[in-house]
């Protein structure tokens, strides 16, 4: 199905009267990642948890967050769509991989065996065959990594949000992983908006770079 | 210096001690029933093995009708408290007013089983406050109503009391558990999945705290199905339930009645176990009709109202709970309450003024009891946990795990036997003995709320301090203690609120003769003047709250002064 742009519109967020973002406006094409850099309280995780519907009460914020023309202001989290792959992995530790994974995929496909076999299908894709009954604290960091993003996919998001999922993965793992993400971003046409203080993740990421400026005071 | 190695004895001494303590009158106690119940009891003339108790038992008239009501209350009590506050924790958790909740809910664990139960009856009676507050402008009624709430036939007083009192409970053991699981990060993953707030927690979240809140919901299954004085006040009379068949055959004159009434306990005993049992099934159930659920990928936005539901019906609960003091409060120091009249005509000291005299003696025992109880409990729990901490770091150890025990047997399971044993040592009726009992309950409850914090403890404090040249023993009260202080005063408060809101075990030790606030108060609740009830049950709750009050606000207030200063 056709994806949409993401669109920011004049976002500014605020706490306790110390601005972390002043009038942001982006556009991102489907297929396309808008990374947003600076430093840890800088603002870039209130501005994915702004986007996403999670902002706490302590923030004051204003601006737009619209999908096509589908305006998402008003829509509890669960309802705005927008997948999010955070900076630990957050299988639920008490379900199974394919667990975690059924609990993602979408009501819409039934059927015992169909939602098995799709659920499989996406384990092979991503190499780890065979692992839907294993319990997720028996797998490394990078295989939960990247059930976390499979989990993320199959809830069939319209747009990616990334707060800084990369970070706790070794050098190794991390470029692998990166490719992974931006891979399946692209040929999905997911809207993508990574946030990370490792200009490594931005340029792997190819889009437009946005700089949050830190504490900057009224 | 012969000293600090004589505390540092004494702590290794103490988990074997706090045991001992507890297990060797609980031990005693159930093989003093297990006796008498297969006719074994000398002093009355039973010297062989003998299935006649239970023939006599099973032929007392109500026996059946006992039996079914006892499985009834306990298991829907226990139900009921359950669901709704696991509909509290799934509706209210992302919302302010969630997070506020334990503060709250906290002064009703405070509240005495019996004081809740009397004002509750003082509500819901045919010439109650609520029937009252309706009429005669919406019922019509012009005469107090003939139809039964206290007392009635099914029981279901004794169930609505019960979840007044194990709702607020059960919720703060499960906010507890929450500590333990990085639930916000979890729900935020899952509601970015598409999934509602309610519905994230109930797939997400209630799976990994079931487990953690095993014990504190199967102490109140066990609770729930032996409870004596809530059953006398709000249940039948004829047959009540058989708890409290047990108390009133060991009351009878004739001791003779003491076998089946040893078979009873033993009986509730077996259903109690067997009911921990089906607990444990139940919840395994559970947990695997919630992964499947998880797993069906359903988005199901209808959960929220339903949670929202059982919130609202938890909240009426509370509301009913604070409804129930109000009214003790409010006969306490009514002149007269002519029915239908909403409230009473007037207000006045006098009734407290004239029950000073008798309410001072018992007064004075309970705060005793509850005094003493507290402070040796606490002594025992805090050498237990010290000694855990200062031998193993942080692993808590297994053979403290019995000290639940006397939250999950039935209280006459085991009072009862331990009560023939206290006769026969002369000990029965002594300040002694009842102080003794209390702690058998007060240990495991101080246990329970203080275990958690205690273990968090970050013991760098501890390693710096000691780096710094000062003693084991100096650390632990100028650094530990002092930094751990408002949770153990909280501990300490609700074992005294255990203390001296317990009946049956007071009732059996003292062998009648020490008198508490408690015990007279359930007495007088089964007719005397609703005004002097309300004085009794009021000063009952008032003291354990009081001491809850203290323990909240009194390291507050001391960080005021400090701050201010």
């Amino acid at each position: 199905m056709a994806m949409s742009t993401l669109h920011l519109q004049q976002i500014a967020i605020a706490i306790g009267g110390r601005h972390l973002v002043r009038d942001l406006s982006a556009e991102i094409a489907p297929g396309d990642c808008l990374s947003v850099m600076g430093p840890s309280g800088c603002g870039k995780s209130s501005l994915l948890a702004f986007v996403s519907g999670t902002l706490g009460p302590a923030f004051a914020a204003r601006g737009r967050v619209a999908l096509g023309d589908r305006v998402l202001d008003a829509e509890p989290p669960e309802r705005r769509r927008l997948g999010i792959l955070f900076q630990d992995d957050l299988l639920f530790p008490h379900l199974s991989i394919g667990g975690n994974l059924a609990f993602a995929l979408p009501a819409a496909i039934k059927g015992r065996e169909a939602r098995r076999q799709r659920i499989d299908a996406a384990l092979r894709d991503a190499g780890l065959e065979g692992f839907s009954g294993r319990d997720p604290a028996t797998l490394s960091g990078g295989q939960r990594a990247r059930v976390a993003l499979l989990r993320t996919l199959l809830a069939e998001p319209r747009a990616l949000l990334l707060d800084e999922p990369f970070a706790k993965l070794d050098m190794a793992l991390r470029e692998e992983f990166r490719r992974l993400v931006f891979a399946h971003a692209r040929t999905r046409g997911l809207p993508t908006i990574l946030v990370t203080h490792d200009e490594a993740d931005a340029h792997a990421a190819g889009g437009a770079v946005l700089r949050l400026d830190p504490g900057a005071r009224r | 210096m012969t000293a600090r190695i004589q505390a540092h004895a004494l702590l290794r001494l103490a988990p074997g001690l706090t045991l001992g303590v507890f297990l060797a009158p609980i031990a005693a106690g159930l093989v003093g029933t297990i006796l008498p119940a297969f006719g074994v009891l000398p002093a009355l003339g039973g010297d062989g093995l003998s299935l006649a108790p239970w023939r006599r038992l099973s032929e007392a008239p109500g026996f059946a009708t006992a039996l079914t009501l006892t499985v009834a209350t306990g298991w829907s009590a226990t139900l009921l408290s359950m669901l709704v506050a696991i509909g509290m924790a799934a509706a209210l958790h992302h919302r302010p007013s969630g997070r506020r909740l334990g503060a709250w809910i906290a002064p009703a664990l405070a509240m005495p089983h019996s004081a809740l139960a009397i004002g509750m009856a003082f509500l819901v009676l045919p010439s109650g406050w609520l029937v009252r507050a309706l009429s005669p402008r919406l019922t019509g009624w012009s005469l107090p109503p003939d139809f039964s709430t206290v007392g009635h036939e099914s029981g279901w007083p004794i169930v609505l009391a019960l979840a007044l009192k194990e709702v607020p409970y059960l919720v703060l053991m499960i906010l507890g558990a929450l500590n333990q699981v990085p639930a916000e990060a979890q729900l935020r993953a899952a509601r970015a999945l598409g999934y509602g707030p309610a519905q994230a927690w109930l797939a997400v979240v209630l799976p990994q705290v079931l487990a953690q809140v095993r014990l504190p919901a199967m102490a109140v299954l066990a609770f729930s199905l032996s409870v004596v004085d809530v059953a006398m006040i709000l249940g039948p009379g004829n047959p009540p339930t058989l708890a409290v068949l047990v108390v009133r055959w060991l009351g009878d004159p004739d001791p003779r009645w003491l076998f089946p009434a040893a078979a009873a306990s033993m009986l509730l005993l077996a259903l109690v176990v067997a009911s921990l049992a089906a607990w444990r099934v139940a919840e395994a159930a559970l947990q695997a009709t919630l992964a499947r659920w998880a797993m069906r990928g359903a988005r199901q936005p209808a959960i929220g109202h339903v949670a929202n539901m059982a919130a609202g019906a938890g909240i009426a609960l509370l509301a009913l709970a604070a409804a129930s003091m109000l009214s003790l409060a409010l006969w306490s120091v009514a002149t007269r309450w002519r029915w239908p009249d909403a409230w009473p005509e007037g207000f006045t000291a006098a009734t407290w003024i004239r029950q000073a005299g008798t309410l001072a003696g018992p007064a004075a025992t309970t705060l005793a009891l509850g005094l003493a109880a507290t402070l040796i409990a606490l002594a025992l729990v805090l050498a237990c946990l010290e000694r855990e901490a200062q031998a193993r770091k942080g692993t808590p150890s297994r053979g403290l795990a019995l000290l639940y025990l006397p939250l999950l047997v039935p209280q006459v399971a085991f009072l009862f036997g331990l009560q023939v044993l206290l006769v026969r040592l002369g000990l029965d009726g002594s300040f002694f003995a009842v102080l003794w009992t209390h702690l058998v309950f007060a240990v495991p409850y101080l246990f329970l709320s203080l275990a958690d914090p205690w273990r968090g403890y970050d013991d760098r404090f501890t390693r710096s301090a000691l780096s710094l040249g000062a003693s084991r023993w100096r650390v632990f009260w100028r650094i530990k203690l002092p930094l751990l202080l408002p949770p153990v005063l909280v501990a300490a408060a609700v074992a005294f609120a255990v203390s001296a809101g317990l009946y049956l075990p007071t009732l059996l030790a003292g062998a009648g003769r020490v008198a508490t606030l408690t015990t007279e108060a359930v007495t007088l609740s089964s007719g005397a003047d609703r005004r002097v009830i309300g004085t009794w049950a009021m000063l009952q709750a008032a003291f354990p709250l009081a001491a809850y009050g203290a323990a909240v606000a009194g390291p507050a207030l001391s960080r005021r002064i400090r701050r201010w200063r």
